[in-house]
C-alpha cells in the first residue's frame, strides 16, 4: 500500500506542505542579526563573545556581562543545513579526527581551521570558552580541543550527572554548581574589567523565566487535535532563538509572537498538514543536511510529531521548570542540573517519552538514531525494546546522522518509514473492523 | 611463592571469574563490578565487599543479545559487558559502579539497571573542574554518597576507619605495581609486558590482601632475571585505557620488535603517581589524591596540563623511541585524544603509529606486519644516522 492509496482512508495528503509562517520569517531575521553582530566583533568591532554549549547553560550570567553567547552546535547545524558541512568534516579528518568522532565537533574544527568563516557569518575568537559539562562527554573533548586550537581562556563547569532515580539534584550538587558559577562570575569580572551587576542579572533571569513560560504554553498546544505545528520539525525553528537569544527582550517578543500565531492556528483547527493522520513522538536529533527530505517522508503519511525529545536538549520546561527571580543563581544551577535532556539518564528519557505518549496522546514512537551523537543514540535499541515490549507502543528505529551527509540513505529510510506506517494503517483498519464487529454483535 | 604466570593467564581470561568465586565462597562477602576506567574501589572494599574490574567479554564470548540494545557503531566492551549479564556471568556480582567516561558507558549503566533491576547500578560523579577549590570537598561528599548507596548491599555502614584501612590495602598494591612498572622501564628484558599485564589484571580480580604477595613474589622472581636486552625499540603505548586488547595482541606487539616501556592498560587500577598524601579525613584524602596526584587519566579533563603534553613528557621520561596509539575500535574518547596526540608528537618529532583493535579479535598478522615495518624503519633510520 502506498501513501497515496492509504490516503483514501481520509482526506488526501497534499504533496506540497506549507512550512513558512511569520514565526519562521521572524526567526530568520533574528538569527541574521545575531550572526551579523558576531561578524562585526570578528572584524574588530566592539563587543565580546563567549563560547558555551547548548545543554543547560548559564547564558544569563554571560548576558549580564554583555557577552554574546556562541554555541558551536548551532554553528555546526547551520553549516549542515546549508550543505557545507562535508568539506569541513573532511578537513578535520585530515587533521587526525576519526570517522567515529561526533561530526558536530569535526565540522566546527574544520570551520576554525578555516578562520571561523561560515556562510552565515564569521565567528569571533571568543573572550572565554565556558565548557558547561552537562551530561555529554564529547563536550569536554570538544572544548579541550578548542582551547588548544583557538587559544582563548577556558573553564570547565562541572555539572554532576543527574544520577539518582528521583530526577532531583542533591543539595550537594546544587551547592557545588552554584559555587562554580560564582567562580565563573569572578573570572568574567577579571576578563571584562567590569563588576557583576546583580540587578541586570535578575532582569535577564526574569526574561528567561518568561520565555520558559511561553515555550511551555506553545508546547502544550500540540496536545490538541490537530496539533497546530509539528513539535519536531517546527520546534527547531523556535529553538535557535530559545538558545541564542534567551534572556534578551527580543527573545521574549519572539516567543510572544510565536505563541500568538500558534494559538490562533490551534483555535482555527489548522495543523501543519492538510490532515493529521498519525500522532508521533520523535526521539533523537534531526538529520540537518536533509531536514526537508526527512520531513517529507513523514508528511506523506500524514504523520505529525506532537512531542520530541530533541526539543529539550537545551532545556526541559514543559514539566514545570522555570528560572526564578527569587533565587536567580540557584535556578540557573538547577536548569543545568535537572532541567535539560542531556544531564538526565537514559531511563529518565524513557519516562519523558512515556509522558509524551500519554499526555500528548501519540500513536507511535520514531527513534532517529544518529551515529555522531552517542549521548542520544547509545542504547536506543534498548529503548525500542522497552517501548515495544513493556509499553506495547509501535516503535520505529531508523539510522542516519545529524551532520555528516554520508550517512543519509534516502531510499532505505523511505522503505523503513513506509513499511512502518503501512503496518500502523493496517492495524488501524483491523482495529476498526474488530470494533465494528463487536458493535454489531452487541446490537 | 612461585610465579605461576600460565595459571594467572587462565584466570584473567576466564569469565567464570574463579578468583572471585573462591573469595565469595571463602568470605561470604558481596562483589561489586567496576566498569572502567576508574572506580573508587576503596569504598566497597572498606564495606567488606570485593570490587572487581569488568573488562567485557574478551575474545571468549559471542554477542547474541546485546547487539539488539547497542548499535553497530558502539565499542565492543559496552556490548560484551552487557552480554555477560544476559548470559548469567555477572550473577556473582551484587552491584555495579559506573562513571562518566563516555556516552555509551553512561547509557550502559541505565540499560543494565532496566534489564537487571536486582543488581543496582551506582553512578559515581568524578569532578571535571580541576581548578575549583570546591571540587575536592564535593568529591569527598560524593564518595560518602557512594558509600551510603553501597551500604544496603553490604549490610553495614561505612566508617572513616574502615576507609582508611582500605586505602592502605590498595596503596600497597599500587606501590607494588609501580615497582614492577619501573622495573620494566629500566630493564624491559626482565619482565615482559605480557607478564606485567597479567599481574596487573589479576589485581582487578582479587582481594588486595591476596594479590599483594603475588606481586611481591613476581618482583623478586623477575628483578634479577638473567636476560639479555634484544634489539628492540622502546615504545610508550596509549589508547587502551578502557576496552582491553587481547593478551596475544600485546605479546605480538613485543615480538614484533618493541619493548613497551609504559602503557595505559588498566590505568584506573593504578592511578596514583606516588604514595598519596595523608589526611585525617580519608574521604578528603582520596578526593585530593584523585584531583591532584593521579596520572593524566583519560577520563580526567584537566585544563591545567594539556594531555598531549603529559604524553610527550612520559615519552621523554621513559626514553621512548616512539609512541604507539592502540585504540579500541569505535572508542570515541580515545579517538579524540589521538587527534591531539598526533599533532603534538609530530611537533616534537616523536615517531608514532596508529593501530586499532577489537577485544574479540583473533588474528594479529596485519597489526604485526604494520608494527614490524614501523620498527624496521626506525631501526634503519637509527643505523644510517
Ligand atoms: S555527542 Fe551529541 S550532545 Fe554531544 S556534542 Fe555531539 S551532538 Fe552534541
Ligand atoms: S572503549 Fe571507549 S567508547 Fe567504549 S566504553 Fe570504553 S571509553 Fe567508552
Amino acid at each position: 500500500m502506498t501513501p497515496a492509496t492509504t490516503a483514501k482512508a481520509g482526506a488526501p495528503v497534499p504533496a506540497a506542505i506549507k512550512y513558512q509562517g511569520t514565526v519562521h520569517e521572524l526567526q530568520k531575521q533574528l538569527m541574521t542579526r545575531y550572526y551579523d553582530e558576531l561578524t562585526a566583533i570578528a572584524q574588530g568591532g566592539p563587543g565580546r563573545s563567549a563560547q558555551l554549549l547548548i545543554a543547560g547553560n548559564p547564558v544569563e550570567i554571560l548576558r549580564a556581562f554583555d557577552m554574546i553567547p556562541v554555541f558551536p552546535e548551532v554553528n555546526a547545524l547551520q553549516l549542515a543545513v546549508r550543505k557545507t558541512s562535508l568539506p569541513l568534516i573532511q578537513k578535520a579528518e585530515e587533521l587526525g579526527y576519526a570517522t567515529d568522532n561526533c561530526a558536530y565537533v569535526k565540522a566546527d574544527i574544520g570551520m576554525w581551521s578555516s578562520g571561523g568563516v561560515a556562510p552565515f557569518g564569521t565567528i569571533p575568537k571568543p573572550d572565554i570558552l565556558v565548557c558547561n559539562y552537562v551530561g555529554c562527554n564529547v563536550y569536554l573533548n570538544w572544548f579541550e580541543h578548542l582551547a588548544e586550537l583557538v587559544g582563548s581562556p577556558a573553564m570547565n563547569i562541572d555539572i554532576p550527572f543527574l544520577r539518582t532515580p528521583s530526577g532531583v539534584a542533591s543539595e550537594d550538587d546544587v551547592r557545588y554548581v552554584m559555587a562554580q558559577l560564582q567562580e565563573l562570575i569572578a573570572l568574567l569580572e577579571r576578563i571584562t574589567g567590569t563588576a557583576f551587576d546583580e540587578d541586570k542579572f535578575v532582569e535577564i533571569v526574569e526574561r528567561s523565566a518568561r520565555v520558559g513560560e511561553l515555550w511551555t504554553k506553545i508546547k502544550e498546544l500540540t496536545k490538541r487535535r490537530p496539533a497546530p505545528y509539528d513539535a519536531y520539525f517546527d520546534s527547531v525553528t523556535m529553538m535557535a532563538p530559545l538558545y541564542c537569544l534567551r534572556g534578551t527582550v527580543e527573545a521574549v517578543e519572539f516567543f510572544e509572537r510565536a505563541y500568538e500565531e500558534m494559538s490562533a492556528r490551534a483555535e482555527a483547527g489548522t495543523g501543519p498538514l492538510a490532515q493529521e493522520r498519525f500522532r508521533i513522538v520523535i526521539e533523537g536529533p534531526p538529520p540537518w543536511p536533509f531536514l526537508r527530505a526527512f520531513r517529507d517522508l513523514f508528511s506523506r503519511w500524514g504523520a505529525v510529531a506532537v512531542a520530541s525529545t530533541y526539543s529539550t536538549v537545551g532545556g526541559l520546561w514543559e514539566f514545570g521548570f522555570r528560572h526564578d527571580v527569587a533565587r536567580p543563581l540557584e535556578s540557573v544551577a538547577r536548569h543545568m542540573l535537572e532541567a535539560n535532556l542531556c544531564n538526565r539518564s537514559l531511563l529518565q528519557r524513557y519516562q519523558q517519552i512515556e509522558r509524551y505518549v500519554s499526555e500528548w496522546d501519540a500513536d507511535a514512537l520514531v527513534i532517529h538514531s544518529v551515529k555522531s551523537c552517542r549521548l542520544f543514540s547509545a542504547g536506543q535499541g534498548d529503548m525500542r525494546e522497552h517501548f515495544v515490549h513493556d509499553m506495547e507502543l509501535p516503535t520505529l528505529l531508523i539510522e542516519s546522522d545529524l551532520e555528516d551527509p554520508r550517512y543519509f540513505s534516502h531510499a532505505q529510510l523511505r522503505n523503513r518509514i513506509d513499511a512502518f506506517f503501512e503496518a500502523l494503517e493496517q492495524r488501524r483498519i483491523t482495529a476498526g473492523v474488530v470494533a465494528a464487529e463487536a458493535a454489531r454483535a452487541a446490537s | 611463592m612461585t610465579l605461576d604466570l600460565a595459571r594467572y593467564r587462565d584466570v584473567i581470561e576466564d569469565r567464570d571469574y574463579p578468583t572471585v568465586r573462591a573469595w565469595r565462597e571463602r568470605t561470604g562477602g558481596k562483589v561489586i563490578g567496576c566498569f572502567p576506567v576508574y572506580a573508587p574501589v576503596e569504598v566497597p572494599y572498606a564495606l567488606g565487599m570485593l570490587p572487581i574490574g569488568l573488562f567485557g567479554g574478551g575474545n571468549r564470548i559471542e554477542i547474541a543479545n546485546a547487539d539488539s540494545r547497542f548499535q553497530s557503531f558502539i565499542c565492543s566492551i559496552v556490548k560484551s559487558t552487557l552480554e555477560l549479564a544476559f548470559v548469567g556471568k555477572l550473577d556473582l556480582v551484587d552491584g555495579l559502579l559506573f562513571h562518566s567516561i563516555c556516552d555509551p558507558a553512561r547509557n550502559l549503566s541505565s540499560v543494565m539497571e532496566r534489564n537487571f533491576p536486582q543488581r543496582p547500578s551506582i553512578y559515581v560523579h568524578l569532578p571535571q573542574n580541576m581548578t575549583s577549590p570546591h571540587a575536592a570537598p564535593y568529591l569527598a561528599s560524593e564518595l560518602r554518597r557512594v558509600g551510603a548507596a553501597l551500604a544496603p548491599i553490604a549490610g553495614r555502614t561505612l566508617t572513616p576507619e574502615d576507609l582508611a584501612r582500605s586505602i592502605e590495602a590498595y596503596e600497597t598494591v599500587r606501590h607494588l605495581l609501580r615497582e614492577l612498572y619501573a622495573l620494566r622501564s629500566q630493564a624491559p628484558e626482565r619482565i615482559s609486558t605480557g607478564e606485567l599485564y597479567t599481574l596487573a589484571r589479576l589485581v582487578t580480580l582479587m582481594d588486595p590482601a591476596d594479590s599483594a604477595p603475588i606481586l611481591t613474589a613476581a618482583h623478586a622472581a623477575t628483578r634479577d632475571r638473567d636476560a639479555r636486552p634484544k634489539d628492540r625499540i622502546r615504545v610508550v603505548l596509549v589508547g587502551s585505557f578502557c576496552e582491553q586488547p587481547p593478551l596475544e595482541l600485546i605479546e605480538s606487539l613485543e615480538e614484533s620488535g618493541c619493548y613497551i616501556v609504559n602503557d595505559d592498560f588498566l590505568l584506573g587500577w593504578r592511578w596514583a603517581q606516588r604514595r598519596i598524601r595523608p589526611n585525617s579525613d580519608p574521604f578528603l584524602q582520596l578526593a585530593h589524591a584523585y584531583l591532584d596526584e593521579s596520572e593524566h587519566l583519560r577520563t580526567k579533563h584537566d585544563l591545567r596540563q594539556p594531555r598531549a603534553q603529559a604524553l610527550i613528557e612520559s615519552a621523554r621520561a621513559q626514553r621512548a623511541d616512539a609512541v604507539i596509539f592502540l585504540g579500541a575500535k569505535f572508542c570515541e574518547p580515545g579517538l579524540f585524544d589521538y587527534a591531539l596526540y598526533r599533532k603534538a608528537l609530530d611537533q616534537n618529532g616523536i615517531p608514532h603509529l596508529f593501530l586499532e583493535f577489537e577485544e574479540k579479535m583473533w588474528l594479529y598478522d596485519r597489526i604485526r606486519s604494520e608494527v614490524e615495518t614501523f620498527v624496521e624503519s626506525m631501526l634503519f633510520a637509527e643505523a644510517v644516522s
